[in-house]
This record gives C-alpha cells, sequence and structure tokens, in this order.
C-alpha cells in the first residue's frame, strides 16, 4: 500500500514528523517499506502560460517562446519540446530556478537567440519516472505565477507500507487514517458520501446465481457521461503518489474510490451489455478476453460476471475487453459488490494474474463499504464526466453477509498473555477505536468484532490488537522458568557434529550444495537413479532431487577445479531423496570427494596423487569411532559412476550402507574432470550408531609374534584371506596386519605375496611354540585348501 | 723403574694427543690395560728387593692413578666436544613449515547452527529435525495456513504434485513434536528449507532454526527475554538494541518480527540497514491455539511460544560475509575463511 502523506493527513494528522509518523506505523506492524519525496527537489519553478511561439530562426527543432510568468513583461525562452504550444500552462524554472540534481538556470543564449528560464518536462522534475513525451501541460486552471511547488503541494512524502496478508482493512486511506487515528487516539475524518439523488429511474437488471460467493452486488446506471474530460490534477495527482498511473477519468475514478475507501470497483459500457448482469460460477472452457487483451479458459468454479450472453469479467480480479469502457462510450453501468474471500482467493493466481482488485478481495474488502463507495463513485463522476445517475441496484443476501460477531475476552488471559496489566480504561479505549463494540461481563469483555476486520475471530486476535496498539516495547521481558529436568542421553551414539569434526581434523571441508541437481548430471553418475522431480523447478539444471550427494560434490569438485584448486577434500552430510513420491526413503547421507596430492605441496611432501586407499582409510578412521570393528566390511562392487576395478560396496553388520571408489574415468570425461577423483558416499545411520567400550582385563603374559608370507593367486581379495586366518588363529589372537604385498622377481606370475604379522597373547599363562606352531599349521593348511595359499619360504 | 716418570709424560702426551674417544680408549689400554707399560712396571715389582717394593709401589699407583684421573678428564672433555659436534651437525631450521594433513573446516553456515544449537541446549533445548520432502498438511493446514490463505502467496513453494512439497520453513517438525510428544516441550529445530525465489538476495535453498516452548503459563514476556538473551549472546554483545515489531504469521499470535541494532554501523546508519540502524533478523510469536488444536495440545492449560530466523543472514551479519549466494557455491577460498 502507497499513499501520500498530505492525503493521509487529510483524515488525520498528529503532530509528528514524517519520520515519526513512519516509525509510528511500523511499531504498529504496518511497516513502511519506503518515505519518498513526491517530486524532485527544485525550486523557483512558477506556473506559466506560454503566449507566443515562433520557430527559431537558425534551429529546425528548437521554438522561440515568450511566456507569462505573473510577471509585467513576458519572458523569452528557447523550447526543444515538440508539445509546446501557445495557450499551455507548463512549469517554467525562473532564471536563478534550481531543478533536481542542483542544476542551476542561468540565462543562456541557444544558437544565438536568448533564452532565460526553461519549460520543464515532468521527468525533469522528478515527478516521472524515466523521461517525459514532452513538456509538461498543465490544467487550465493552474494559477500563473505561483510557485509549482505551493500549489501542487509538493512537499509531500509517498508512504509505502508493506501490508501482512491479515491487514486488508489497512489497503485504502481510510483503514490506514483508522489506524493513525488509533495510535494517535486523534478522531478520523472521512470524505463526503451522502447518497446521489437519482435523475431518472433507468436500471439494469442484476441476478446473483451464486450468493455465498456474492452476497452484495450493487450497481448504477449513470447516463450521459462525458469519457473526452478531463481527470482533475488533484486527483491525478493523489493517484500518481500512490503508484496509480491516471487512464480515463471513469477508471480514475473507480481507482481512486479504492484507494480512498477500499472498495474495488468496475464500470461497465451499459450498451455492451446483453439483457443483465448474472453473477455465476464459470463453466468449464467458457471464454474471456480479459482488459489487458489476454484471452483465457475460465475453470468450472471461477466465479464470474456475465450477462445474458457471455462472461464478462472475473469476479474480483479483473473486467473484460468486450464490456470495459472506451472512449465512445456514453452511458456507464457501475458495479461495487463483496466478493467473499474464499471465492476470489487463489482464483487470481490460478489464471497468472495478480490485480488490486484480487489483491484486496482475497483479503476482505468490508461487505457494509459497497453502498458508501458507489455514492462516493458516483458523485466524483458526476463531478468529472457530468452524466445522470439513476437509482442504485442492490442485490443482498443477508444469509451469506459476515455479520459482526463476538468475541469474549478475558481480564484473566489478557494479563497471563502479555504478563501485564493494562487497564480497564485502556483495553476500552483502544479496542472501540478500532471499531469495536465493547461491554464489560463478569470475565472480562464482550467484543463485537466490525465488519472490516477479517482477522479477528478469537481472544488472542484481541490481545495482540491489545499489545500492537498499546506497544510491544510496554510488555515486560521475562526468562521462561521450568523444571531441571535432565535428559536422556545415548552415549553410544556418535553426533554428527562429532563426525564432521573428525573429517575437518583430516583436512576436510565442508560443503553445502543445493538438494535438487540437474538430472544429466545425476543419469551420468547414478543411472537410473529415481528421484522426485519437481513441478515448479527454478531452472533446469534444479530440477531434480538428489538421489546421492554425488552430483553435488562432482560439481563443487569442478567448481573448484576450474579456480586453481589442485587439492580438494570436500564432504557433505544430508538427506537425499530416493524412489518415487509414493514409496519415497529421505536419508541422511555422508559423502566426500577427493583430488589431488596426497600431501599439501611443501618441501617434504611427494608429489604422489591420492588414490582409493587414501580415502578408504579415511572411512576406516570414522568407523573406528563407532567402536565396533567386527561391523564393517569393504566388498568389491561394481557403481556405474565409479571405476569397475576401484570400486567398494561398504556393508554394516552385513548391510549395504555406502560406496567407496574412483570416479569412472568416462564419467570423468563427460565432465570435463582431468584428475583422479575418488569419492564415498555412505549412510550417516550406520556411522552414528556406535557402541560402549567395554573392558577386558590386562594380560601379565608375554605375546608371541609369527610372521607369514603367504602366496595366492592374484584374484583372492585379501580380506577372505584374512577372515580364513582368523577363524583358525584362535581365541588368543589378538592383532593381525598385514605389512607387506609384493609381487615381482620370485613370485609366479599372476600371484602376490601377502606377509602378515599374527600376535597371540593368553589372559592368564604363558603361551609355548607348541600350541602356536599347531595354530600356525592350522592356518597354512586351511589357506592352502580355501585359496591354494603357499608358504613362501 | 727409572724409566717410570718419562712413561707417565708419555702417557700424558699421548692422553693429550688423543683426538677421540677411542683413540684415548687406546691410549688407556696402552698404558693402563691389562697388558698396558704401567701394570707391565706393577707386574715387575716383584723383581725388586723387598725393602723397595712399597716404594716403589706407592709411585707406580699414584701414577696409574693420576694418569686415569687424566685419561677421564679428557675423555670427558672429548665425549662433551663429540655431543658438541653432534648436535652442531643435527641443527634444523625449526622455522620450516611443519608435515602433515592441514585442517579442513566446517561451512559457515554449519557453524552457526551449530552456534545456536549449543546456545539454546543451555537452557534446556532439543534439537529436533524432520523430513525435507513435506506434506501439505505438516506444511501448511497444520500451522493455520489453509489452501486458499494469502499467506500461501508468503512462501513460493516448490511442489512435486497437489499434496507434496519441499518444506518452506521448518515448522512442520515443531508440528510433528507437538503430535508425539507432552509439554513441556522445548525445541530447536534446524535445516534446510526451500522457496522459489533466486536473486541477488534470495537462494532456492536457506537454512533455518526454529525453536518452540510449549509449557504451563508462558508468556510474551518470556519470548522476548528468550530471544533478546539469544541475540545478545549470539552476537556476543550485551547491550544490543533489541525491538518486537508487531507483524503477522498464521501460526501465531501476536507475532512479531525481530530487529536488532545494525552490528555493522552500530545503528548509525549503513547500506547493510539500509541507513534505518535496524536489521531484521527474525520473526517470532505466541503459537496459535488452531497450531495447538491441530497437534492435540489443550489451549486452556498451556500456552507456548516460537520462533524463527534465517541461518545464512545471522552468519553474514556475524562474518561480515556480504554475497549470499557464496554459501552454495563451496568455493574452498570461501570456505576455508571459516575453518
Amino acid at each position: 500500500m502507497r499513499f501520500s502523506e498530505t492525503w493521509l493527513r487529510d483524515w488525520v494528522s498528529p503532530d509528528l514528523t514524517t519520520q515519526a509518523l513512519a516509525d509510528q506505523i511500523t511499531m504498529a506492524g504496518l511497516e513502511v517499506d519506503a518515505i519518498e519525496a513526491v517530486a524532485g527537489d527544485f525550486e523557483g519553478v512558477v506556473v506559466a502560460e506560454v503566449v507566443a511561439k515562433e520557430p527559431h530562426p537558425s534551429a529546425d527543432k528548437l521554438n522561440v517562446c515568450q511566456v507569462h510568468d505573473g510577471s509585467d513583461e513576458p519572458v523569452q525562452v528557447v523550447c526543444g519540446a515538440p508539445n509546446v504550444a501557445v495557450g499551455q500552462k507548463v512549469p517554467f524554472a525562473r532564471v536563478n530556478a534550481t531543478l533536481p540534481g542542483d542544476f542551476k538556470i542561468k540565462k543562456a543564449k541557444l544558437r544565438g537567440v536568448e533564452s532565460r528560464g526553461m519549460i520543464c518536462s515532468a521527468s525533469e522534475l522528478e515527478l516521472e519516472e524515466g523521461t517525459s513525451a514532452g513538456i509538461w501541460v498543465l490544467s487550465n486552471e493552474a494559477p500563473i505565477g505561483v510557485s509549482l511547488r505551493d500549489w501542487l503541494a509538493l512537499d509531500d512524502h509517498a508512504i509505502e507500507v508493506d501490508l501482512t496478508p491479515n491487514r486488508g482493512d489497512c489497503l485504502s486511506l481510510k483503514g490506514m487514517a483508522r489506524e493513525v487515528g488509533v495510535l494517535s487516539r486523534l478522531p478520523v475524518t472521512t470524505p463526503n458520501s451522502d447518497v446521489v439523488t437519482a435523475t431518472h429511474q433507468a436500471t439494469f437488471p442484476v441476478r446473483v446465481d451464486s450468493p455465498a460467493q456474492c452476497p452484495r452486488y450493487a450497481g448504477r446506471v449513470i447516463r450521459g457521461v462525458d469519457v473526452s474530460a478531463v481527470t482533475p490534477l488533484w486527483m491525478t495527482e493523489r493517484l500518481r503518489r500512490s503508484g496509480v498511473r491516471a487512464i480515463d477519468p471513469i477508471v480514475d475514478v473507480t481507482n481512486y474510490v479504492m484507494l480512498e475507501l477500499g472498495q474495488p470497483m468496475h464500470a461497465f459500457d451499459l450498451a455492451r451489455l446483453h439483457d443483465s448482469i448474472v453473477v455465476r460460477e464459470a463453466q468449464d472452457g467458457e471464454r474471456l478476453t480479459l482488459l489487458d487483451g489476454q484471452e483465457i479458459a475460465l475453470r468450472e468454479g471461477t466465479l464470474v460476471i456475465a450477462d445474458a450472453k457471455q462472461p464478462l469479467a472475473i469476479a474480483g480480479v479483473m473486467g473484460g475487453e468486450s464490456s470495459g469502457v472506451n472512449a465512445s462510450t456514453r452511458d456507464i453501468f457501475l458495479e461495487s459488490a463483496f466478493f467473499s474471500p474464499l471465492a476470489v482467493a487463489g482464483q487470481a493466481r490460478s489464471y497468472g494474474l495478480h490485480t488490486d482488485a484480487s489483491h484486496r478481495f482475497e483479503r476482505g474488502v468490508d461487505p457494509q463499504l459497497a453502498q458508501v463507495a458507489i455514492e462516493r463513485a458516483t458523485q466524483l463522476l458526476l463531478d468529472i464526466v457530468g452524466g445522470e445517475p439513476g437509482p442504485v441496484t442492490d442485490v443482498t443476501s443477508p444469509d451469506y453477509l459476515p455479520l459482526g460477531h463476538a468475541v469474549i475476552l478475558r481480564r484473566k488471559r489478557l494479563d497471563q498473555c502479555l504478563a501485564l496489566v493494562m487497564t480497564d480504561d485502556d483495553v476500552v479505549d483502544i479496542l472501540s477505536r478500532l471499531g469495536m463494540r465493547v461491554s464489560a461481563i463478569d470475565a472480562g469483555w464482550r467484543v463485537t468484532v466490525p465488519s472490516w476486520r477479517f482477522d479477528i475471530s478469537l481472544e488472542e486476535d484481541l490481545i495482540e490488537e491489545l499489545a500492537r496498539i498499546h506497544g510491544y516495547d510496554q510488555v515486560p521481558v521475562r526468562r521462561p522458568s521450568a523444571r531441571l529436568k535432565l535428559s536422556a542421553s545415548n552415549e553410544a551414539r556418535q553426533p554428527l557434529a562429532r563426525l564432521r569434526r573428525h573429517l575437518v581434523a583430516r583436512g576436510y571441508q565442508e560443503a553445502i550444495t543445493y538438494s535438487f541437481v540437474a538430472p544429466e548430471l545425476q543419469e551420468m553418475l547414478i543411472p537410473g537413479a529415481s528421484a522426485p522431480y519437481l513441478a515448479n523447478p527454478i531452472s533446469a539444471d534444479m530440477s531434480v532431487m538428489r538421489a546421492s550427494l554425488l552430483p553435488g560434490l562432482v560439481k563443487a569438485l569442478s567448481h573448484n577445479l576450474n579456480r586453481q584448486q589442485s587439492r580438494i577434500r570436500l564432504f557433505e552430510t544430508g538427506l537425499v531423496f530416493r524412489g518415487e513420491l509414493d514409496e519415497l526413503e529421505q536419508v541422511a547421507m555422508l559423502g566426500g570427494i577427493v583430488c589431488g596430492p596426497r600431501q599439501p605441496e611443501g618441501w617434504s611432501s611427494s608429489r604422489e596423487g591420492v588414490d582409493f586407499f587414501d580415502l578408504k582409510g579415511d572411512l576406516e578412521s570414522l568407523m573406528a569411532l563407532t567402536q565396533q570393528p567386527d561391523a564393517w566390511r569393504f566388498e568389491v562392487g561394481e557403481h556405474p559412476g565409479l571405476h569397475p576395478g576401484q570400486t567398494a560396496r561398504i556393508l554394516c553388520h552385513g548391510r549395504h550402507v555406502g560406496w567407496v571408489g574412483a570416479l569412472h574415468p568416462g564419467v570423468r570425461a563427460g565432465l570435463g574432470i582431468k584428475t583422479n577423483a575418488v569419492v564415498f558416499e555412505l549412510e550417516l545411520e550406520a556411522l552414528t550408531q556406535g557402541t560402549l567400550p567395554s573392558f577386558k582385563p590386562l594380560s601379565r603374559h608375554p605375546d608371541v609374534r609369527r610372521d607369514l608370507a603367504l602366496v595366492v593367486s592374484d584374484d583372492v581379495p585379501v580380506m577372505a584371506l584374512m577372515d580364513v586366518i582368523r577363524e583358525q588363529a584362535g581365541e588368543w589372537l589378538v592383532d593381525m596386519r598385514l605389512f607387506d604385498v609384493y609381487q615381482g622377481e620370485g613370485i609366479e606370475k599372476g600371484h602376490k605375496s601377502l606377509a602378515l604379522g599374527l600376535t597371540w597373547q593368553h589372559p592368564s599363562r604363558t603361551l609355548n611354540d607348541d600350541e602356536i606352531n599347531q595354530l600356525v599349521d592350522a592356518i597354512v593348511s586351511e589357506a592352502k585348501t580355501r585359496f591354494a595359499a603357499v608358504l613362501r619360504s | 723403574m727409572d724409566h717410570l716418570p718419562q712413561l707417565v709424560a708419555e702417557a700424558r702426551a699421548a692422553i693429550e694427543g688423543a683426538q677421540d674417544v677411542q683413540a684415548l680408549d687406546e691410549v688407556r689400554v696402552r698404558f693402563l690395560g691389562k697388558k698396558g707399560e704401567i701394570t707391565a712396571l706393577l707386574k715387575s715389582l716383584g723383581r725388586l728387593p723387598p725393602d723397595e717394593r712399597p716404594t716403589a709401589g706407592e709411585r707406580i699407583n699414584e701414577a696409574k692413578q693420576v694418569l686415569a684421573d687424566e685419561l677421564e678428564t679428557r675423555k670427558q672433555t672429548l665425549q662433551h666436544a663429540e655431543l658438541e659436534a653432534r648436535l652442531a651437525r643435527e641443527r634444523i631450521d625449526v622455522t620450516l613449515p611443519g608435515r602433515g594433513e592441514p585442517t579442513g573446516g566446517l561451512h559457515p553456515v554449519t557453524r552457526t547452527l551449530e552456534r545456536i544449537e549449543s546456545l539454546f541446549a543451555h537452557i534446556g533445548f532439543d534439537v529436533a529435525v524432520g523430513p525435507e520432502i513435506e506434506d501439505d498438511y505438516h506444511n501448511f493446514e497444520a500451522l493455520n495456513i489453509p489452501a486458499q490463505h494469502p499467506a500461501r502467496g508468503m512462501a513460493d513453494t516448490f511442489y512435486f504434485d497437489a499434496s507434496r512439497l519441499l518444506r518452506t520453513h521448518t515448522s512442520p517438525v515443531q508440528v510433528r513434536t507437538m503430535k508425539e510428544q507432552a509439554p513441556p516441550i522445548r525445541i530447536v529445530c534446524p535445516g534446510r528449507v526451500y522457496r522459489s525465489d533466486s536473486d541477488l538476495t534470495h537462494t532456492p535453498m536457506f537454512h533455518q532454526v526454529e525453536g518452540l516452548l510449549v509449557d504451563e503459563d508462558v508468556s510474551f514476556a518470556d519470548l522476548k527475554g528468550t530471544i533478546e538473551d539469544f541475540l545478545k549472546a549470539f552476537f556476543e554483545r550485551e547491550t544490543l538494541a533489541v525491538r518486537f515489531r508487531p507483524s503477522y504469521f498464521p501460526f501465531t499470535e501476536p507475532s512479531a518480527e525481530v530487529d536488532i541494532q545494525c552490528v555493522m554501523c552500530g545503528g548509525e546508519g549503513c547500506r547493510v540497514c539500509s541507513h534505518s540502524g535496524w536489521l531484521e533478523v527474525m520473526g517470532c510469536g505466541m503459537v496459535h491455539p488452531e497450531v495447538f488444536r491441530h497437534s492435540g495440545i489443550d489451549t486452556e492449560r498451556y500456552t507456548g511460544f516460537a520462533f524463527g530466523m534465517g541461518a545464512e543472514r545471522l552468519t553474514m551479519l556475524r562474518y561480515g560475509v556480504n554475497d549470499l549466494r557464496l554459501f552454495f557455491e563451496n568455493d574452498l577460498r570461501f570456505l576455508r575463511q571459516f575453518g
């Protein structure tokens, strides 16, 4: 809502500066977004009349004009505007005037002709955005010699208020003035809207088929209007300062009344209406060409204003082209109706429209306003375009008209909610000024809500009104009190924060990427992934939900590679979305990506690049936090986005929970990533489920270590061999480590030698050689049976 | 016997001449070892007449002792010199950079979220989370935003179909918590939220933290106290001015926008606060009875307050970040500034 300060002050004028007034409004919940001067900063501009005009002797596009600015002699001025003409009243900047931008007007010679001043355009005075087509021609009543600034009261401000959707009642000067009146505790004056006496009895029939959606429809025929009349400057100025463009006098009046009182109105060309006005629901597919020229197909249920033949307008949203007022209109039918918020809500948006009318009707227009507004508009129209008014046709269905309902406000509840005690006088005064009828009852008050307040139906609504007007700053500051209750805490669970910090300590930087990704990227990394698509994405490359963290991480990697970063370690946590909507899983994941040298460049670092095992090491270190060494396994895996020979499935307690592997070279080529990159992703839940430490007594007896070198075929997974060894090594095995993997001289081609160190220790006695030799024999023999392993001598 | 002084002199010269511990030990062996020259003199005592033996023995032993002492002294000197030399050899440039993995860092938004969570944890708020693909009921309906409510236009929602959408706020988590848990309730709900808006000051995804407190006798005054304390603690400014401005949210009543004195200019007016001296940082209010009703909470017995804030905005103000879009580009040059 944008309005002029002086216009508001016609209704109610508290003794406050503009800024203080704006602050007062803001602090009452009607946030002032901007205060703007309604004209540029200028001085020395007066109304003048062009009394003579001759072509410039030596310039085609210039005219030499004589203007009468109230001084004794006419003033000569050279003017380049194409529209300058004798008899015009114009804004005239005298010599020594200052125009916006601190531009001083001086005596000048233009192509040899003296010019003493400047005839101004609206944009030069900053009364219009952009560049005006020519000089600003004022209306004839403009008084010559009078300062333009004084005459138009340009020391005014346009105040822009960002209203919340509950305050439809403030979408007018009347509503804003009411609020200011309450805040300043001042009376508010309203403009005259006496009933206009009909000068003939002509009416146009109105039938309302949908009374629930349109409980009131008032209309009036005005005959013989002069649409060529010019809207007076005071009105176009008020419209302009309220951000509304002047169009023609009839539209200007309906817009003016909408701004003034809050009632959206519409004028039909009576000659273009057939038989009667019918307010009804549209049938599916009925067509309507709107005022803006757009043709739409109506949907069933949309409330329309129709005549006997066709729909004429979407009720409360926009009129149609075929029935609107135009230059040849002589008789009009003026509409002033109340459409219920539910009938209009969502309709405009569903047709891609948003209008001043729909904005107001969706939020609620005072149902009692229609008659007042039609009288006010009629009077203004008679003043401007003349014509003969008929009587008002008012079709009201009282059953559907919202009535002022009563709300009980309890003193106890009010005191409790605000933790302060307002006096009875304050309560009654504030509510009464807001237009409520208040009567005292035992528990507090019975409050009848005025017809313009659609947002008040509960006790809390009244408490809010009281708090708002009384001032939120008056509410004390207190701290909530609560029972000190310890909440349960699962120690075995790893908080996400700990996992994050663990990766940070290992050199990872946390990334946050969008949860929606480009479908092509997702398809490239996880072909066939099923994830929900947005119906209204912001762009095609953000249109499908991520089924994995990989697309986002890969994109972040590319972003950094393209910015000369060579060593990248990123991780992210967040939900991924798997499956169609109906079987959707939203799973919290932890993922990472690394590329570049294993160690940061430095005086003692190697230049070797990271590989699978660097990342696997990081994962193992994360897994160690869960204190469940036996829960985790890595198995040879296949993933379409990953290198077929460098990919492992991650299992936790036998369940597949993630992947680790090098990006597939083909995928990398497709993404333009030149360096090897290794990625992982796993379900967060698996990492957060830990185990409590459980103490085992320390043995006092020496441990025994034996080293074995076993030669097996290249394709035997080490893990499988180690599993077998562990099975055979008995319960006293306390440590097993693989300390060498060797291929080359001395080992048959296609084979590898695995060197393992095994350590045994008995809790309560010293182990003897025989026992250990037996175990080693068992290991070697089982390894031979299962994997054809040969002990290397 | 007569050559004892000469022998001692020889030994002394050899001790002085030894340049390392090993050479010195060879000198010791030569003179004092089992087959050493001084040792040999002692062994030859038996060949002297008995009356000369004590005196001669004493002289030899004295000489032996003197040499042993000198050997020891020389040994210590040599050892010390060797240690010095070794230490000199082992000198390194301690100003060379250390070896190993440099530390990474948390995303600045995570930093902010964790900080907010921790501040509220201190006064007994638990963290609650929920799904990001929500249904219309939890995101709107249960929060008193029915289908045609104009407030639906306030949040430009991403939809999947008629009823499923990306949550526009983390309030659905509050709804889910209130359905599952009886009061008293104290939770904060951090997480990603989505709105179909993308320009200089909006990203289609951002993070919110919402809070909810439900108990008996909770008032607007309690809300004011909690929010003021939080903002002062978050910005570590005990004198930070905080103001509550009436506003509207369908799910709270009374509702307020919270402004703080601009942390960039101290309220003097600058570009960040549009020269108003104030910054809007969060919204809050008393839980609307309709929301309680949807969750089956007795509105006569319980009251509560809720609040919500944007993590990116608070992060920008706290660390002086001037471009919202940097948060999701994941440029390492940006991320590393918050490690």
